[in-house]
């Protein structure tokens, strides 16, 4: 119980001095990421990491990194990106311009396969992508575009199953251990750093990917964001969220309908 | 008696094993019993079809935020970690795997004992790895009761092995015994 209240208090001079809000993030997870972080820099006290992480912001920009999730991969549920060529796509496809926000992208994974969906679809020339994620790195490793060559195996296998409709090599090159992914897909992508705990609505979007974030947050934070997400979608936008992830705590969950359930692609119709 | 969850983990091999335990249990079973069974990532929800046909407790896959009741078998999702939350809720989350495995028994078990501390029954089953040694270490620290699978009685005795290993398993019984364990904690509950 002590433990928990330390904990909170730490979280909230974070908060504070820095402008990165953690307080609402489920406890079991950053609970257990702070104490591993604690661990590799033999810290023993939660105290003790206050006292390091408030001083020295370069240990903070580490924390950051350590307690944030970044495990991602291309295609990622192939079914999902199956249906997002299926059941989006063609809708996308009717606008002049489109608009996407991937919130929470990580190291990039994700947006590169969105990418290369529009691309087939030949839609990535009047598409941009913004890619937002509150990691300063995992922005950096996101923009770089060079991924494992040892990955590249298991993301092939992922984007067959998604439907892909080329060879997928024809969109890396591998040069010693790394695939370096092909440029092109990054011509209409915007990197930025957003903060969902935080930060606003920035534009609007006719779709809004975000997956395998919410469910670091609690409820209330989890609410917060799909109303951010619904006052950043135009009419009729697209929500996906990931494989296990609802719209059950939001207070606008009563303005999206399904697209497809299994998913979770939302269309917003309030 | 004091009990107020059980937790299993549970890896090659399983399906025997957790049938031989679960299936018996009766639908009221007073208690929650979670479950990590390692499985294919590209497995959604057979594992639940298959324990529901045999089981007379409802089973279900955790949800993200879902309460936790009395009376289901909780499985985790493929492809996530299972966590439990300070007010009895699942939380799910895809950070690395522990041990290799994702969903880990490790982290379940950490996160359980921290909740139900020594009102916590953990059980290690059947599996040809050593996840669960140190979420039984956990339970144990907090006060809660640890079971193993015999080895002798498991179709892979590594996992159960390695949590004996620990020297935190209470004891270590047979299905059929472990089965018999649950049924009779029931019954002093009620």
């Amino acid at each position: 119980m002590r433990d928990h209240e330390e904990l909170k208090e730490l979280l909230e001079s974070i908060r504070f001095v820095y402008g990165y809000d953690f307080t609402e993030y489920a406890e079991a997870s950053i609970k257990r990421r702070v104490h591993h972080f604690m661990n590799i820099n033999n810290i023993s006290s939660i105290k003790d990491l206050g006292r390091v992480l408030l001083k020295d912001e370069t240990a903070f920009e580490r924390f950051v990194q350590e307690v944030t999730v970044n495990v991602t991969e291309m295609f990622r549920d192939p079914p999902f990106y199956k249906s997002l060529r299926e059941n989006v796509i063609p809708r996308l496809a009717t606008y002049p311009f489109i608009k996407i926000w991937v919130a929470g992208s990580s190291t990039g994974e994700e947006v590169y396969s969105l990418a290369i969906l529009l691309k087939e679809s030949g839609l990535l020339e009047r598409s941009v992508i913004y890619a937002t994620d509150i990691n300063q790195r995992s922005l950096q490793m996101a923009k770089e575009g060079v991924y494992h060559l040892k990955n590249m195996k298991r993301y092939t296998s992922n984007y067959i199953k998604a439907g892909g409709q080329q060879s997928f090599s024809d969109y890396y090159m591998a040069k010693y251990e790394s695939a370096l992914l092909d440029r092109s897909l990054r011509q209409n992508i915007v990197f930025s750093v957003h903060n969902l705990a935080v930060d606003k609505s920035f534009n609007e979007f006719q779709m809004i990917l975000c997956r395998n974030v919410l469910i670091y947050f609690n409820q209330q934070l989890q609410s917060n964001v799909i109303d951010l997400f619904h006052e950043s979608l135009c009419p009729l936008g697209f929500l996906a969220l990931g494989n296990k992830e609802s719209l059950l705590f939001a207070n606008s969950r009563g303005q999206f309908g399904d697209v497809d359930r299994r998913e979770k692609i939302f269309i917003k119709t309030g | 008696m004091r009990y107020e969850a059980v937790v299993i983990g549970v890896s090659a091999g399983g399906l025997a094993a957790l049938s031989g335990i679960l299936q018996e249990l009766p639908a009221n079973y007073p208690l929650p019993v979670i479950v990590i069974q390692h499985r294919s990532k590209d497995q959604r929800t057979l594992l639940e079809e298959v324990m529901q046909a045999r089981c007379r407790m409802r089973v279900k896959q955790a949800d993200e935020k879902e309460k936790i009741e009395g009376g289901v078998v909780y499985f985790a999702p493929a492809d996530y970690h299972l966590l439990i939350e300070k007010d009895r809720s699942f939380s799910l989350s895809c950070e690395e795997p522990v041990n290799f495995s994702r969903p880990s028994v490790d982290l379940l078990f950490e996160t359980a004992s921290e909740v139900y501390e020594n009102k916590l029954i953990g059980v290690i089953l059947t599996g040809s790895n050593s996840d669960g040694a140190a979420g039984i270490q956990a339970i144990k620290a907090r006060g809660g009761l640890t079971i193993a699978q015999d080895p002798g009685n498991a179709l892979f005795p590594a996992m159960p092995q390695a949590a004996i290993n620990t020297g935190s398993v209470y004891s270590v019984l047979t299905v059929e015994e472990i089965k018999n364990f649950l049924l009779e904690i029931a019954k002093k509950l009620s």
